[in-house]
């Protein structure tokens, strides 16, 4: 850094080599950037476009993600299902879930083997068969209509007086297939030779859509009637929030001598939806976000390389002066730097100003991450760095006798 | 000749050459000898390509002589390096040129600062001895104004004083007064026979015979060879 002193021969002073303090380089950077203020912004101008797409993408990425996760989160969020690896579950599941603190609704879901039998509406003898339908017989404790968040379209769900009794919930599909519309004539339908009242006809659930299709009878009557010894799944609607807690808890409801016997679903943690959502929206933005900035890069290459070649008189003037060359390189770089970290603070105020306009034009809450803001106009300033680096050890080639011959 | 009763020499060179690389190779200064003692105003003539450039160059360390041994001040500057020969400029040489090479964007006291820039002054000193520069080339109305509001004569007072602010032990001038008109270039030489008397060390390049005029000694350059009529007498 310090060339050894100089010593005169004939009075033995010494010579202190050339110094350029940090304060003073950082007040020649600033007077050479604003010497042409309009050129400087011109400069910046790629970077700032840069650094704006980047911060703003990353923002409504993460503004965005927020708002689709809290819309689904209320679904996905408190929806448990539980199912055993091996055996099955028991029947009153129901009501060992009921008394946990965050269980909205539970009830057990069993696919019912009726051994073939097909099912009619019509207590015909056909030889032809062509009303006898395969139908999917699933039985439901009470709780379960809850649990899946079914609601009617008409009629009632069975209740817990019901259990022993022969009454059957069609799901739409199955209703459209039995020819079903109505139940305040009590229609009949045959799964084999057993009767089934309807008693209800579903509109829709929100969870195990395999229901839609499927007649619903209740548990005592499946065991009665077909022997099914216990559920094969159990369906958990909790309060938000409560899932993660709910799935660790049930299997001990449940199972208590062997709660690893069952497998818990429970809906993945927040974050990383998030994160999925997140890295979606990302990915195409960040890349034309790169591209603009790699573009701001050579932007301020470019004319930091034809200002130095401007300033080779201002260059001269100072090596004359005792400027050493990486005096005179420090400065063009540090007044590159400068360009790139000033790119980067109006690209990140840009940034910001759009994140929360969308954010209010689509009455969202504006979300973005702390350090994003403060990080960028420093990735501005590294810009400005790596690309003043050339350019900036150009003039410590340029002869101050040229220079100074060249004007100013 | 003891160390003690050696007269001031504050440039000596002995047997400079300059010869530059080429097809065929370019001899601009052959064997100068020239000694200039502290105080002297010396100007160099010569008609254009005879090398008064370069001898100007190598006077002030922005060329390096092919051979011979340059002493400035009691620095044998030959022999130093690039970064020593810069801190040397950088604190016993002054220049003015002939276009002026004030930084347009900032104001004349800012100007005359940058002299004081690399050459360890403390910063608090900079400003008040610019003035004093400023004050002393008759500008002290001046300091705020941008250079390019300045007439041809005050732009070269602004480069005088910057090149008197780091008070060298000479002053280079090229072609000082080749873009002033003649009354200016009067008031310009007048300012540098005061500054003279005052004990500075000047050399001028030029081939104006007014500027010339005024030197105590005038040196001629022919074909890269000085002739010295005082070298004679010593």
């Amino acid at each position: 850094m310090t060339a050894p002193e100089v010593t005169s021969a004939r009075t033995g002073e010494r010579l202190k080599p050339s110094r350029f303090s940090l304060k003073d380089l950082l007040g020649e950077a600033t007077a050479g950037v604003l010497a042409r203020p309009a050129r400087a912004i011109l400069t910046a101008l790629g970077t700032v476009l840069g650094v704006a797409a980047l911060v703003s993408t990353m923002g409504l990425a993460k503004t965005a993600g927020n708002q689709i996760v809290t819309r689904f989160d209320e679904l996905s969020a408190t929806d448990v299902k539980v199912t055993p690896n091996r055996g099955t579950l028991p029947f009153d599941s129901e009501n060992r879930l009921t008394r946990l603190n965050g269980v909205r609704a539970a009830g057990t879901v069993t696919e019912v083997d009726v051994k073939g039998a097909l099912t009619s509406s019509v207590p015909l003898n056909d030889p032809l068969g062509i009303n006898e339908l395969p139908i999917t017989v699933q039985a439901l404790s009470p709780g379960a209509f809850g649990a899946v968040r079914a609601s009617l379209r008409t009629g009632r769900f069975f209740d817990a007086s019901q259990d022993d009794l022969q009454v059957a919930v069609l799901g739409p599909g199955a209703a459209t297939d039995l020819r079903v519309n109505r139940v305040d004539q009590q229609p009949a339908i045959f799964i084999g030779d057993q009767t089934f009242v309807v008693i209800g006809i579903l509109k829709d659930v929100e969870r195990r859509s395999e229901l839609l299709d499927a007649i619903l009878i209740p548990n005592g009557v499946a065991k009665a009637l077909y022997g099914t010894a216990g559920a094969s799944s159990v369906q958990i609607d909790t309060d938000v929030g409560a899932a993660r807690l709910i799935g660790r808890q049930a299997p001990i409801a449940l199972a208590p001598n062997n709660p690893k016997r069952l497998a818990v679903e429970v809906p993945p943690q927040n974050e990383v939806v998030k994160t999925q959502v997140e890295g979606d929206v990302n990915a195409l933005f960040l890349l034309l976000g790169g591209v603009s900035l790699l573009i701001g890069a050579l932007g301020i290459a470019n004319v930091t390389l034809v200002s130095v070649l401007e300033r080779v008189g201002e260059i001269g003037l100072r090596r004359a002066v005792g400027a050493a060359r990486r005096h005179i390189a420090a400065q063009f770089l540090l007044e590159s730097t400068m360009l790139g970290f000033f790119g980067g603070l109006i690209g990140t105020t840009l940034a910001v100003i759009t994140i929360v306009a969308v954010a209010k034009a689509k009455s969202w809450v504006p979300v973005l991450d702390p350090w994003l803001p403060l990080a960028a106009p420093f990735a501005g300033a590294l810009i400005g760095l790596v690309s003043g680096v050339y350019p900036s050890w150009r003039p410590a080639s340029v002869e101050p006798i040229a220079a100074l011959r060249s004007g100013l | 000749m003891s160390v003690a009763e050696a007269p001031a020499s504050v440039v000596s060179l002995r047997q400079v050459g300059r010869t530059f690389d080429g097809d065929p190779p370019v001899e601009a200064l052959r064997s100068v000898d020239l000694e200039i003692r502290r105080g002297e105003y010396v100007s160099i003539v010569g008609p254009s390509g005879s090398g008064k450039s370069t001898l100007l160059n190598v006077l002030g360390l922005l060329d390096r002589p092919t051979h011979g041994t340059y002493e400035l001040d009691g620095f044998d500057v030959g022999s130093l390096s690039d970064a020593e020969r810069t801190a040397v400029r950088g604190q016993r040489i002054g220049f003015v040129f002939q276009a002026f090479h004030l930084l347009p964007h900032r104001t004349v006291l800012e100007n005359v600062m940058l002299s004081l820039l690399y050459n360890r002054t403390p910063s608090a000193d900079r400003k008040e001895r610019a003035e004093q520069a400023l004050d002393r080339v008759g500008l002290s109305h001046r300091l705020e104004f941008a250079p390019t509001t300045l007439s041809g004569g005050e732009r070269q007072r602004v480069a005088i004083a910057r090149a008197l602010v780091m008070r060298p032990a000479i002053l280079l001038g090229d072609e000082p007064t080749g873009n002033l008109d003649s009354v200016t270039t009067r008031s310009i030489l007048e300012l540098f026979d005061e500054l003279q008397a005052e004990g500075l060390t000047l050399i001028l390049i030029t081939h104006d015979l007014d500027v010339s005029g005024r030197a105590h000694r005038v040196v001629t350059m022919t074909d890269g060879v000085l002739s010295d009529p005082m070298a004679a007498v010593r």
